[in-house]
């Protein structure tokens, strides 16, 4: 695999003095699926942005494909397709005129196949003759994908591309982003809904304050950063901890009718073995054993908050 | 030069031009047509002839001139505006187009509207007057000028307004003060010698004047100065248009 989009030491300013983009530096392999995570104002908006031209980097460097994005700006702008947060379009115009513009615009010929097949993929045809303004919310965010993909990139930014989406339509976006993995589309999106980046995602960006907190391949983030929990629910009630497990790190929960056992998946022993035994001993019943691991939200947000813990 | 994407966006706005063609027409026959009414008929029959040309056919240059001028302008204002209203000018930052493209492609469709509905004009002005063209070649060239030149400054405007207001108001307080004391009904010989000296500080005189002159043959200025005034107000609307895209003055962050 090839890096196709370098980012090295990018920073942003805006006119107010206020520093969108501390350093930030991403290389990115041709052919992956990258989610950057991160809060509202973290950044991500403006990366984007600031990669595809529409604001301009105050310092640092970003090549597509070996292609500067200032210096050789059209060979650069070529190869993305952006699909931006907010639903932007001429609401009085059809949908595959405003494609065919997309695709002019980007500098590729009038081919009428190419566009009947982005419409189609994205379930667009029959509704090819209609004006913008017909279509639900929905139907637009697929217009904006087929205009981002009409002059055929290679590198696809979606910012939010399921803000405010419902669930139906969301789970027909990361069908879309797997269709284009299988074409070879390098895909960078942006969210802060964890379960999206846990759907799709080969890695993980996460991002805050306008630094880049770390990348990581998501399984590997998951496992490094991942905590386990076995709830031991009882027959009865207790009160506290018994004194014959206070060697382990237990905690109380359900009002009493839970032990709740925190450990490492990474760890050689977990010594659940050894607590189920000793709560036998201690003459505890046991209704059910319940294990759970920590969601890429809860990594996620002790990221937020301790951004040392990514090092 | 990415001629695909000049063609794409001048296709692009031509299609929202013919869309609303109706709203686009009726306008400016039916004003036009007024002005001939009032102008032409009920005041110009009791004006003499100007400079050996009926009142009636003096005024059809400047009539077209007046409607070419603000028509290239809010065509030009709006076709800008609108995408930076509606959010969709991220489409434009973001493709591989330079700023002589992206003017290019939206003035040439802003001046080919400007210049379609001029000559509308000048059909309709055979209803109500006997006009004969001396120079047609140079009434093209006067038309073509002005309908580039002024769909530049709308350009211009539409970059700079922040709402619609702003950008109704460049046009109705600076351009029609301007064309309506240019001489589009009266000729500046007429005027007191103060106001006559006044007035070469309006470059709408100058075109006006130099259109005329292809029409009759008269003029209030040489033509020579005609044609200069328009090439400098061209020159000048490109060199603020380069500038605003090289700092990307209200576009760019």
């Amino acid at each position: 695999m090839s890096t196709i989009l370098s980012i090295q030491n990018l920073r942003k300013s805006y006119a107010g003095g206020f520093e969108a983009l501390k350093g930030v530096n991403l290389d990115i392999e041709e052919g992956e699926i990258i989610a950057l995570l991160g809060p509202n104002g973290a950044g991500k908006t403006t990366l984007i942005s600031t990669v595809c031209g529409i604001t301009m980097p105050t310092s640092g460097t970003v090549t597509v494909a070996g292609f500067d994005i200032l210096s050789n700006y059209r060979e650069a702008r070529r190869l993305i397709g952006l699909v931006p947060q907010e639903i932007a379009l001429e609401p009085f115009e059809k949908v595959i005129n405003t494609v065919r513009f997309s695709r002019g615009l980007f500098g590729k010929g009038r081919k009428d196949s190419a566009v009947e097949d982005i419409l189609k993929r994205l379930s667009l045809w029959d509704k090819r003759d209609n004006q913008i303004r017909e279509l639900s919310g929905g139907m637009k965010r697929r217009v904006l994908i087929a205009k981002a993909l009409a002059h055929e990139p290679r590198v696809l930014f979606l910012d939010e591309p399921t803000a405010g989406v419902d669930v139906e339509l969301r789970k027909d976006m990361w069908e879309i982003v797997e269709q284009l993995r299988a074409d070879g589309v390098t895909t960078i999106l942006t969210t802060h809904y964890i379960e999206e980046a846990e759907a799709i995602a080969d890695r993980i960006g996460v991002i805050s304050k306008g630094e880049i907190l770390l990348v990581e391949d998501k399984d590997t983030l998951m496992a490094r950063m991942g905590k386990k929990q076995l709830d031991v629910q009882l027959t009865a009630k207790i009160d506290a901890v018994p004194d014959a497990l206070s060697s382990y790190d237990l905690t109380l929960g359900d009002d009493g009718w839970t032990l709740v056992y925190s450990y490492d998946v990474n760890a050689e022993r977990t010594g659940i073995t050894m607590l189920l035994n000793d709560v036998q001993k201690a003459g505890l019943q046991l209704r059910d054993v319940v294990t759970r691991q920590s969601s890429l939200e809860d990594i996620f947000v002790s990221l937020v908050n301790q951004p040392e813990a990514a090092q | 030069m990415n001629w695909t994407a000049i063609r794409a966006i001048y296709v692009f706005e031509m299609t929202r031009f013919f869309r609303t063609i109706a709203q686009s027409l009726i306008s400016p026959v039916l004003s036009t047509s007024l002005y001939f009414v009032v102008f032409g008929a009920a005041i110009g029959s009791r004006i003499d002839q100007v400079e050996g040309v009926s009142y009636g056919a003096f005024i059809v240059p400047g009539l077209i001139m007046l409607t070419v001028m603000t028509q290239g302008i809010s065509n030009a204002s709006f076709g800008i505006y609108f995408p930076k209203f509606i959010g969709t000018i991220y489409e434009l930052l973001s493709a591989p187009v330079n700023f002589l493209e992206i003017v290019m492609g939206y003035v040439g469709a802003a001046a080919t509207k400007a210049m379609f509905i001029g000559i509308i004009i000048l059909i309709t002005s055979f209803f109500f007057v006997d006009i004969q063209i001396q120079n047609p070649a140079a009434m093209i060239a006067f038309l073509v000028l002005t309908c580039i030149s002024f769909a530049l400054f709308g350009f211009i405007i539409g970059i700079w307004a922040g709402n619609f207001e702003q950008l109704q108001l460049v046009p109705l307080l600076i351009i029609t003060p301007l064309v309506f004391l240019g001489g589009s009904f009266y000729s500046i010989t007429m005027l007191p010698p103060v106001w006559q000296t006044i007035s070469m500080f309006n470059p709408v005189v100058y075109l006006i004047s130099g259109f005329r002159w292809a029409f009759f043959g008269i003029q209030d200025v040489p033509i020579a100065t005609s044609l200069l005034a328009i090439g400098l107000f061209t020159a000048l609307c490109l060199g603020a248009i380069w500038w605003i895209f090289k700092t990307g003055w209200r576009i760019r962050q």
